[in-house]
């Protein structure tokens, strides 16, 4: 299988990167380590006209302390995080849901700001960024933007990005003292998950996102809720589903999956301490 | 691109996989192409040192990279000790997953020098071996690590 035809940029900073989107607008797309984009075209799912890539641009790989966060460059790629000594120590959450995605090959070239800006509901990585109350920061010909994790999914594969806006941060608070779990349920090595929840419980702030139970990836709320108001696993771990509408499909029904979300999230929170 | 200390170009189009460009460009025959949906692992190369699937890296983004394949191993006719535990350990049948395999195994242990043998499953799950030989894959990886399974 090939793609289609496409015309190729390579941008060598973000600012390339921003002018390269704006002069070509919807026919553009961004090519980070490709490791969904990639499959995509040869399933000829997407087909762009041009493909800007951004793998080189060193500038932003990294991972930063930034007083009561860790600022992660969008270019990182998984196998940078889930090993990155920052990142084990302040927000252990995300290394394990990063060392969860797919296998080494895939964790050597896929980014986290090419996760998050896939914005798939079956994606591992923004489960971990909604319940770590990420923000990511966004790019675009008119500046700099802050966007939480909570208002940037709006739909599936849909985001708050526009066309012409390149993701270059996101920012994770530091939580050293928190405890968290991530439950990822698949039927084999290296699938991508039926059902997961990635639950962290910090102070008296309790997050848990969950994949593949909805559309987009979403939060937990009503769990959430009732942790914080004192319920325990068992109780609240039933209000997992509350709310959602997870798809049906080849896998796993609608019902079987919000089964799952209350038996992986349980678990989590046991896990969790709680 | 660089491949097995060797300069290759060639003018490509953009949607040229690197795993077509390593066997008809540079007529290595060596990186199989098993399930070309990025799961199998059969077209397993190093790409600066590290394992990739080249069925899902474009041939454009390895232009001025280094990249190994299961030819660029061997010194001479000398194997790579993870060469010679396959060979020693049976640890293949058909051989067909077996360049992808070895190459993986190998960035493994640039990763991890002494694995577990829990830790050598984990680091080839994204390798299938459709004659399904992974106990002999795994006491080859350990071998050539020197951990003791
Ligand atoms: C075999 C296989 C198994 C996998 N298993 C899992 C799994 O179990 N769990 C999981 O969570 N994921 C899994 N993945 C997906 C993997 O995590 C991808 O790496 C990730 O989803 C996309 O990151 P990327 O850097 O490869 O992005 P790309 O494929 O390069 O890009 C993805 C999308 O994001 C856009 N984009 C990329 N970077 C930016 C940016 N900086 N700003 C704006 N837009 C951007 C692109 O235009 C494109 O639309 C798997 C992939 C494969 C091939
Ligand atoms: S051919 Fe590349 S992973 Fe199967
Ligand atoms: S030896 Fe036949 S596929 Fe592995």
């Amino acid at each position: 299988m090939i793609p289609a035809a496409f015309d190729y940029q390579r941008a060598d900073s973000k600012e390339q990167a921003i002018s390269l989107l704006s002069e070509h607008g919807d026919e553009a797309k961004l090519l980070a380590g490709g490791h969904s984009l990639i499959p995509l075209m040869k399933y000829r799912l997407a087909a762009p006209g041009i493909v800007v890539d951004v793998g080189r641009i060193d500038e932003l790989s990294y991972v930063r302390e930034e007083g009561d966060h860790l600022a992660i460059g969008a270019l990182t790629c998984h196998r940078e995080i889930e090993t990155n000594e920052l990142v084990l120590a302040n927000t252990g959450l995300l290394a394990a849901a990063t060392k969860q995605v797919g296998d080494p090959q895939v964790r050597h070239r896929g980014t986290i700001g090419g996760a998050l800006a896939h914005g798939d509901p079956a994606s591992d990585i923004p489960s971990a960024a909604l319940a770590l109350r990420a923000s990511l920061v966004i790019e675009g010909p008119s500046g700099e933007r802050e966007v939480e994790a909570d208002d940037f999914f709006t739909g599936f594969l849909e985001t708050a990005l526009e066309p012409e806006e390149l993701l270059t941060e996101i920012r994770v608070p530091k939580l050293p003292n928190s405890t968290w779990s991530f439950q990822k349920f698949n039927r084999r090595a290296q699938d991508w998950a039926i059902v997961g929840a990635s639950v962290l419980i910090a102070d008296n702030q309790c997050g848990v996102g969950l994949v593949n139970m909805d559309s987009k990836p979403v939060r937990a709320t009503a769990l959430e809720e009732a942790i914080k108001n004192g319920a325990s696993a068992e109780e609240a771990s039933e209000l997992a589903a509350e709310g959602l509408e997870p798809p049906s499909d080849l896998n796993a029904s609608t019902e079987y999956r919000s089964h799952l979300a209350r038996v992986l999230t349980k678990r989590g929170l046991q896990e969790s301490g709680k | 691109m660089t491949i097995n200390g060797t300069k290759v170009s060639a003018d490509v189009e953009p949607r040229t996989l690197l795993v077509h460009f390593i066997r008809e460009q540079a007529s290595l025959k060596g990186t199989n192409i098993g399930c070309d949906s990025s799961s199998c692992g059969a077209c397993t190369v190093h790409l600066n040192g590290e394992s990739a699937k080249s069925c899902t890296v474009l041939a454009v983004q390895a232009d001025e990279q280094e990249v190994t394949t299961i030819e660029g191993l061997a010194d001479g006719e000398t194997l790579h000790p993870m060469q010679e535990a396959f060979r020693d350990c049976h640890a293949l049948q058909c051989g067909y997953c077996t360049p992808g395999m070895v190459m993986a195994a190998v960035s493994l242990l640039d990763e991890i020098p002494a694995p577990t043998e829990l830790e050598v499953r984990e680091g080839l799950e994204g390798n299938l071996c459709r004659c399904t030989g992974y106990h002999n894959i795994v006491k080859a990886v350990l071998q050539a690590s020197g951990s003791k399974s």
